[in-house]
């Protein structure tokens, strides 16, 4: 069952490589939160759903209280990421930057 | 009076929830005595900040417990699905660098409050799509999108399935 865990933690940790990788290829602060998405959605569900089956598999009260506390610990950063990465893209907006590259901004469009 | 009702049924869910957090947490009964203190102490604030937003608008209509069925269903589903094939995605265009950005403007036709709060985090989550504004009034989404395939596109183009569930479960 080990080979389960590991291969669990070894696709987390290419999507958080890749999600690390966006941060230095793309181009503005809204294409690179993409990239940072990626980690905390596909790179932590992997990583901690390895923790959840290290924690089942280990049995009785302490590993059964680590695998509940990792599932509470990664509903809860699936609905903070959201709100925080909303939040930075807003904030970036109101603050004066713009998309680069972008083909379309239909808010600066409809701002004036 | 209303303002207090909010506050009391607010605070009551709240501790209703970290009560179910911290069971067996102590000696005392099922919870320890300091447990119960800084629960209700944090439920009190909890429903004097959160109580307003919360209920206004149709808030109430998540009182229905089949709503919380669905969104569970949504989550474990749609969702998850939605945010497998754009990772998949995202990682290819991390790789090659073929991206076509841009702020894309669309309307799903959302009422309430939390229809457009679930739909705004799902876009949000999944990677590519990014909840940039909400106009309060009209309900308008303003989405950054990594590949731009239409400049004025539809709900499904930019999102798929994600509004017509929002609605189900919030509306």
């Amino acid at each position: 069952m080990n080979i389960v865990i590991y291969i669990l933690l070894a696709v987390g940790a290419v999507f958080n490589g890749l999600g690390a990788l966006a941060l230095i290829r793309f181009p503005d602060v809204y294409t690179r939160i993409h990239g940072a998405t990626k980690c905390t959605t596909f790179g932590s569900i992997f990583s901690i759903t390895a923790v959840v089956v290290h924690g089942f598999l280990r049995g009785g009260g302490e590993g059964g209280t680590l695998a509940v506390h990792a599932l509470f610990a990664l509903v809860f950063l699936l609905i903070t990421n959201p709100t925080g990465s909303h939040a930075l893209a807003r904030g970036a907006y109101r603050g004066g930057i713009k998309p680069a590259q972008a083909v379309v901004d239909q808010l600066e469009k409809d701002r004036r | 009076m209303r303002r207090l009702a909010v506050w009391a049924v607010t605070a009551m869910f709240a501790l209703a929830v970290y009560l179910l957090l911290t069971l067996w947490s102590g000696a005392w009964g099922l919870w320890s005595l300091s447990e119960l203190i800084a629960g209700v102490v944090m439920a009190l604030i909890v429903g004097l900040v959160a109580g307003n937003l919360l209920w206004e608008r149709g808030g109430w209509r998540m009182l229905m417990p089949h709503r919380w069925v669905l969104l569970l269903v949504f989550s474990a589903g749609p969702l998850l699905w939605a945010m497998a094939r754009a990772n998949v995605d995202v990682a290819w265009r991390v790789i090659t660098g073929k991206i076509r950005p841009g702020i894309v403007r669309f309307d799903p036709a959302l009422k309430t409050e939390l229809a457009r709060t679930i739909l705004a985090n799902a876009i949000t989550l999944t990677p590519g799509t990014l909840t940039v504004d909400v106009h309060e009034l009209s309900g308008a989404f303003y989405v950054h999108w990594i590949n731009v395939t239409d400049e004025r596109p539809t709900p499904e183009q930019v999102c798929g399935a994600l509004p017509a569930w929002a609605r189900r479960i919030a509306e």
